[in-house]
């Protein structure tokens, strides 16, 4: 597809309308290769306990799919049901002669450099297509594992659940353990087909200097649902990240879920942008989010282009140390009349009130102020595994060691 | 004495709320705080709990003969202070039951109490979001109970309550209060009353009128309150009995 790759090598150098621009050339393209290791055997105790906290079950117990690309060599790819197709992007290319119907049509190839380097270099990412009719009866997990010190990693996931299907996707993106510096690109398209239910659930677990950009975008057609939930608790040096989804079809629904915590130096501008284009789509977007010493942006944008939508925004965003900023932008666009759109936005401290009350039961100032914290950042989220739920809440425990 | 405060005069925001107050309570006795709108009741309540913005000006408070005046108020807590709040704040996300799988009851029939409060069906909800004002006051008598305090604090716990729920509501009330042991009985309160239905559940063995910051009269509080309904609280101050 010439033009495509005429499009990218357009865009090489164009900067992102958002987030510090990020020279491409510190990263290292080249990175050694991994052969198949489809029981992850290869994989230390240290390494598989620390993918297990973004959600990645090496035992596959519970999961219907596994994907684990390891740098840029996808070492494990298995999937254990009829109807749920899994493959490395690269052969899923292959097999279906380029997937012009989906690659590149939801994401703009020419957005910026991050689009453009991930079709002039890509290195792997993956291809999820679950059959019409067909329930996945587990989730489906990738972990995308940056292996060493240093490395890019431009990836290009695909994700189609066709007429009826269901799945529920758990991204695990995560360092090996020590690993401080490298560069992750992940474009994700993902199309949600009529009367199809897709909920990704997305865990990320840095280095500390670690820079991040996925770009992802979602079609949701006549009746279809996506929910996405993005926990993002440890830190990371920067992560702009701005999915956009369009309600294309009548009654399309979209929940956005985010919980972020930033520490000391990090920064995150990350928000969600949903489209309303039929009438009876429904969106939400709901982010918590807390600052220890880092900078937030925290966007939020609902557009309703036709009558008859319902769309409601949430920022709430806790500022619990003097050095760190919270920055919350929700948006309302609305072009017709007979859209209905809401947006609550909050940005402060823990109320005092709410601490004393829970010292007048008893509790210290700490464990009262990691309660509310803790309950701040309970997100209801739909869907989700007991044993992710687990390590969300344990994750949730750890982050507050970083401000108690 | 359990509870013995001395001159107390209490200050917020620098306006004085409460001058020259003098109270004490034995063990197991129940007291009532009567006084209209703004006299400063719940002022007294929160300085007794050690909430931040009641700063004591002058005097002192002795809990169980310890000076507890600059105590921070988990400590209070800590020492057997309760408090039933009426207005509570809401605390999203955090559900009843951890906030009260934190008090280490393992001693109590959690189940029980929360049965006798008919309050099991709000455990998994956020403390106090979207709560009925008969709600509010079960989920505060829920967690006084399983905290068990000694002296207990009760800020109006009739107020926005149906006929009804208030009868379950004096019941709790009533069990934390020991009101069914005669000679044992150790748990004491202070409670605040408007509208002295609290009094139907309760024996309480003095009373107070509170106006302006200050405590005008005390004495029987049955009496006290008939007074207060045929005169009002202008009158009953005035008697200077």
């Amino acid at each position: 597809m010439p033009e495509i790759r005429e499009k990218a090598e357009a865009a090489r150098g164009k900067q992102a309308p958002y987030g510090e621009d990020i020279d491409l050339t510190a990263y290292e393209q080249s990175v050694s290769v991994y052969g198949d290791d489809p029981n992850l055997e290869r994989l230390s105790e240290e390494e598989k306990n620390h993918v297990l906290e973004v959600g990645i079950d090496v035992a596959k117990t519970d999961r219907t799919g596994s994907f684990f690309l390891k740098g840029h060599s996808p070492v494990q790819c298995t999937v254990g049901q009829a109807g749920v197709e899994l493959l490395p992007i690269a052969e899923a290319l292959k097999k279906y002669g380029g997937l012009e119907k989906y690659w590149w049509q939801a994401v703009d190839v020419g957005s910026d450099k991050y689009t453009a380097q991930a079709e002039i270099a890509l290195h792997s990412g993956y291809f999820l297509r679950v059959k019409a009719g067909t329930q996945a009866c587990f989730p489906v997990q990738a972990c995308l594992y940056l292996s060493e010190e240093g490395i890019s990693q431009n990836l290009h996931n695909l994700v189609i659940a066709e007429e009826g299907a269901e799945v529920h996707i758990i991204t695990g993106c995560t360092t090996a353990p020590h690993l401080k510096k490298g560069l992750h690109i992940g474009v994700t398209e993902v199309y949600v087909e009529k009367g199809a239910t897709v909920t990704s659930t997305m865990l990320h677990n840095w280095g500390e200097d670690v820079v991040v950009r996925p770009r992802t975008a979602v079609w949701v057609e006549q009746g279809g649902t996506y929910m996405s939930n993005y926990v993002c608790l440890k830190p990371a040096k920067s992560v702009q990240m701005y999915p956009s989804v369009r309600l294309k079809g009548e009654n399309a629904v979209a929940r956005l879920n985010t919980i972020l915590v930033a520490s000391r130096g990090a920064m995150l501008d990350v928000g969600g942008k949903v489209s309303l284009e039929a009438k009876g789509a429904k969106a939400e977007i709901i982010s918590r989010t807390i600052t220890t010493g880092g900078k937030i942006i925290s966007r939020g944008m609902l557009i309703g282009q036709v009558p008859n939508i319902k769309a409601h925004l949430e920022c709430s965003g806790l500022i619990l140390s003097d050095e760190g900023q919270i920055h919350a932008i929700p948006e309302l666009d609305g072009w017709v009349s007979g859209v209905e759109m809401s947006h609550e936005a909050a940005v402060g401290k823990i109320s005092q009130e709410e601490i004393e009350y829970l010292m007048a039961r008893g509790l210290t100032e700490q464990e009262a102020t990691a309660l509310i914290v803790r309950g701040f950042l309970n997100v209801k989220m739909e869907g989700l595994p007991a044993e992710l739920q687990q390590e969300i809440e344990k994750m949730i425990m750890e982050s507050e060691e970083s401000f108690l | 004495m359990l509870l013995e405060i001395k001159d107390l005069t209490v200050e917020v925001a620098g306006r004085v709320v409460l001058r020259d107050i003098n109270i004490a309570i034995d063990y197991g006795e129940t007291h009532i705080l009567f006084g209209k709108n703004g006299s400063g009741k719940t002022s007294l309540l929160m300085t007794i709990m050690g909430f931040s913005g009641y700063k004591v000006t002058a005097g002192s408070i002795h809990f169980k003969g310890e000076d507890i005046t600059n105590l921070p108020i988990h400590e209070r807590a800590q020492r057997g202070i309760g408090m039933s709040f009426q207005r509570p704040p809401t605390i999203r996300g955090l559900k009843t039951h951890d906030l009260i799988r934190t008090f280490g009851r393992n001693d109590f029939d959690v189940d029980q109490i929360v049965d006798n409060l008919e309050f099991s069906t709000f455990l998994d909800r956020d403390i106090n979001l979207g709560f009925s004002g008969g709600e509010i006051k079960k989920s505060e008598l829920v967690q006084l109970s399983l905290q068990n305090p000694d002296l207990i604090l009760l800020d109006e716990p009739e107020s926005g309550v149906d006929l009804e729920n208030i009868k379950v509501i004096g019941r709790g009330i009533k069990r934390l209060l020991q009101k069914n042991l005669h000679r044992q009985r150790t748990k004491s309160g202070l409670v605040i009353t408007h509208t002295g239905l609290i009094l139907n559940y309760l024996e309480a063995d003095n009373g107070y009128l509170l106006l302006d910051g200050v405590i005008r009269c005390d004495g029987n509080p049955r009496e006290m309150f008939e007074s207060i309904q045929s005169t009002g609280y202008e009158e009953c101050a005035r008697c200077q009995r």
